[in-house]
């Protein structure tokens, strides 16, 4: 086992299992589920959190779990209603209980004034439910420990005190049952001086009667020690109420009884009724069993693997291309093998990546925290609902996550939902609804904050747009447009900026944050009903399915999941518009397309004929068709940041490394598509190119 | 001859710190998280001490007691329940259980392993 430090490691990995169980339980009770499991639950983790604080003397922690605790004890034992008020200072109670785990875990002092008030709180509730507080310091001393061991060292020549007493040890029924044996007790005792022992028969029954686990044998000891009354009571706590007992000083060293028969002080274990244990040699395996079946290992070490699998899969590809490229290809084993080769390279992946995944629980509980704070801080009243806790999705994700959801949720409860009065007047229940939710599509993750509030102000979004530059003035836009004007760089709704949402950070930075993470955000809103945003992640960050596509002769991988019709138009689906738009017509509908060699400012190096569009979804639900010259393959691609190794380029998310050793770069569609986005090329001077770069031979 | 203890705690903490303590003493420690899984490991174990936590989920220490004080094996093993709780009470309730002893927590390693040896009678 681990050193003492490697311990509290445990301890704070453990404290965070039990924080989520302790928010999870209340959330249960909070949701009317107030059967004693749900709160013995919730009793339980505080009561664990307190005992291991204990053992690493975090005072802090120790003191606030135990009022925390009794609380809970009293909601468990029926002397508390468990009712809403209660529930809430439950739920703060919980809130600081995880601050202060935080700043014991960095050994930070706690911040005492909320210490203090929350530690009143809890003691005001205790205070109308007349129950009285125990105090924890009295509960916490070490001196509670029964007994005092410094006495049970051999007394020294330093002490030349000795005292006699005499001891009357008569076991009482109940002493074998409870696991004692009295030769131990007598041996202890043995500890603190010399010992002369009279053993008393007369309780012995005749055979007929005589009970193996009824005590019928009784002692008179004689002991000459240094050590005091009160430790010699101490050896006999334990078995208090299951014998008689009386010690007695011993006047004057006088009159020394005839001994039946003399304990040693090494007393063997005769007497015990047990068989003598077997000394098995640890299992190491039913150890293993015993603790919960699951390894904690280290985030870099699995980076590590996920790397070297990520590198084994461009390797992959790359053999795959170099056999495909010789006379090799001929040989229907290797092709198999080749075969065999990728499908486990792509499992070894799969399996690393499921050791990332993470359910979002954790982070959809700290969310509720945001919730709670939010409403607090405007008044509002607010139910958190979340659905699909157990969605898997990597961890790395899950951690960038926080901030922007942090921002979307305290926006929805800030700017989304109405006051009480507000949402009453519109005939709403007082309390409004914050949703979110989390599941699996289709290989990427869904996830969306939705409210039931006023929803979307948007009159008041185009005014704002207007009067800041961000549009020009006659500029007409459909809805959705208008709505993802919130997404604009220095847009922010200066009208409604609040010391809650408003502090200095726009949607634009969240909408950076998940496109970083190669995602999309978006937002839908109806008048009257609420607002939803809608977050659309990869599962994953290392590895992607793409289309390898060129144009103007070079390589280039754009995401799969973005891509959602591949065509190649007859000539008279195409239309001219004005100098340089031509749009599609598809299925009776005209959607624009992009030239995505202007777009990234390639120039043409040949002129491939018709060129085949890559219809893709665009932020605002609109479709906009992307114009290519070739489509080559579609495979998965490790996914190796541009920003680390070169700088961030717009309309390029990241870059990889295909079977043949050639760098490609990874398209990001939605900065492509941006609506009435001028050509990146204007800006981006610096554009990178790749001709005749080559990652290996 | 190594004295074997079995904590029941379900602290992955408290478990920790009691192998830790147990085996830096020269005891063998094998753990348990529940009393379910306790009174598992008591049957495979045959464990010379049993210290068991009292609030636990599945079965408590109580239950743990009862369930080992009323089999057929090993039942007058001694058992030290491991509590946070120091009121007179308490201790009365864990000896009508059935319990040899009891330890506050949170427990000073010397202090542990002292009634530890002195209960299942293992001399330094």
């Amino acid at each position: 086992m681990g050193s003492l430090n490697t311990i509290r490691d445990t301890f704070f990995e453990e404290c965070e299992d039990l924080l989520a169980a302790l928010s999870e339980g209340l959330a249960a009770m909070l949701g009317g589920m107030l059967e004693s499991e749900t709160v013995n639950a919730v009793f339980r983790a505080v009561h664990s959190i307190k005992g291991g604080a204990g053992a690493f003397a975090l005072a802090d922690l120790v003191t606030f779990a135990h009022r925390f605790e009794t609380v809970l004890d009293a909601v468990r034992g029926g002397r508390l209603d468990a009712d809403a008020d209660l529930l809430h200072i439950l739920q703060r109670s919980a809130d600081h209980l995880t601050d202060l785990v935080e700043a014991a875990r960095n050994s930070e002092p706690a911040d005492p004034d909320a210490s203090a008030r929350f530690l009143a709180n809890l003691e005001a509730c205790l205070a109308d439910g007349g129950i009285a507080d125990t105090a924890p310091d009295q509960e916490f001393s070490f001196a509670a420990v029964t007994l005092d061991f410094a006495l049970l060292e051999p007394a020294d020549s330093d002490h030349p005190t000795q005292h006699q007493f005499d001891i009357r040890f008569a076991p009482r029924a109940g002493l074998f049952a409870n696991g004692h044996d009295p030769a131990l007790l007598i041996a202890t005792l043995a500890e603190f001086g010399s010992l002369q022992t009279t053993l008393d028969l007369s309780r012995l029954p005749d055979w007929g009667t005589f009970d193996l686990e009824t005590p019928f044998l009784d002692w008179n000891i004689r002991l000459t020690t240094s050590a005091s009354e009160t430790s010699l009571h101490e050896v006999f706590d334990f078995v208090d109420g299951l014998c008689e007992l009386e010690i007695r000083p011993v006047p004057e060293p006088v009159l020394e009884p005839q001994p039946d028969f003399e304990l040693e002080t090494n007393v063997p274990a005769s007497l015990k009724s047990q068989a003598a244990p077997k000394a098995d040699p640890l299992d190491p395996a039913a150890d293993a069993r015993a603790a919960n079946p699951t390894l904690r290992v280290a985030l870099e070490r699995v980076d590590r693997l996920i790397n070297a699998v990520g590198e084994l899969i461009i390797n992959q590809a790359m053999v795959a291309q170099r056999i495909q490229d010789t006379a090799l290809a001929a040989d229907a084993d290797i092709l198999a093998h080749v075969d065999d080769y990728r499908l486990l390279a792509r499992d070894l992946q799969e399996a690393v990546m499921a050791i990332r995944a993470q359910p979002v629980k954790p982070l959809f509980q700290r969310m509720s925290r945001i919730v709670r704070e939010a409403a607090d801080a405007t008044g509002k009243q607010v139910q958190f609902v979340t659905v699909g806790e157990a969605t898997e999705v990597d961890k790395t994700l899950i951690e960038r996550l926080a901030d922007p959801l942090t921002h979307m949720i305290r926006n929805s409860v800030d700017h989304g939902l109405e006051t009480p009065e507000v949402r009453l007047a519109a005939g709403k229940e007082a309390c409004g609804t914050v949703r979110l939710s989390a599941a699996h599509r289709s290989g990427s993750v869904i996830l969306s904050i939705r409210d039931d509030g006023a929803g979307l102000n948007r009159p008041r979004i185009l005014e704002t747009a207007r009067r800041k530059g961000l549009i020009a003035a006659d500029l007409d836009l459909a809805d959705a447009e208008i709505d993802a004007l919130l997404f604009l760089p220095g847009f922010s709704t200066a009208a409604s900026v609040s010391n809650l949402s408003g502090r200095g950070v726009g949607l634009d930075v969240v909408r950076n944050a998940v496109t970083s993470l190669g995602g999309r955000v978006s937002i839908t809103s109806i008048p009257g009903k609420g607002t939803e945003f809608t977050l659309t992640l990869p599962l994953t960050l290392a590895v992607m399915d793409g289309m390898v596509i060129s144009v103007a002769g070079q390589t280039l991988v754009i995401p799969t999941i973005s891509v959602l019709e591949t065509i190649r138009p007859a000539p008279s689906d195409l239309h001219r518009v004005g100098t340089d738009e031509v749009l599609l017509r598809i299925r009776g509908q005209f959607i624009p397309t992009i030239d995505v060699a202007r777009c990234l400012g390639f120039t043409a190096t040949e002129d491939s004929g018709q060129p085949l569009l890559l219809i893709v979804e665009t932020e605002n639900q609109t479709q906009c068709a992307l114009m290519v010259n070739a489509v080559h393959d579609q495979r998965q691609v490790v996914i190796k940041g541009l920003e680390t190794n070169y700088g961030a380029v717009n309309g390029v998310s990241a870059a990889t490394v295909l079977g043949d050793g050639r760098i490609a770069l990874i398209l990001d569609p939605d900065a492509i598509a941006a609506p009435r986005a001028a050509p990146f090329a204007v800006n981006a001077p610096h554009f990178p190119k790749f001709e005749g770069a080559s990652h290996a031979g | 001859m190594s004295i074997k203890v079995l904590a029941i705690d379900d602290s992955r903490t408290i478990r920790g710190l009691m192998k830790k303590v147990m085996e830096d003493a020269g005891f063998i420690c094998a753990c348990a998280v529940d009393g379910e899984d306790g009174m598992a490991r008591f049957a495979e174990e045959a464990p010379d001490v049993v210290i068991t936590d009292i609030n636990m989920p599945k079965l408590d220490g109580y239950g743990v007691i009862r369930s080992i004080r009323g089999g057929t094996v090993n039942r007058t093993v001694p058992i030290l329940v491991l509590t946070t709780e120091s009121a007179d009470h308490l201790k009365a309730r864990a000896r009508d259980a059935g319990a040899t002893g009891w330890i506050v927590k949170p427990f000073e390693d010397e202090v542990i392993v002292s009634i530890v040896r002195r209960i299942t009678g293992a001399r330094v």
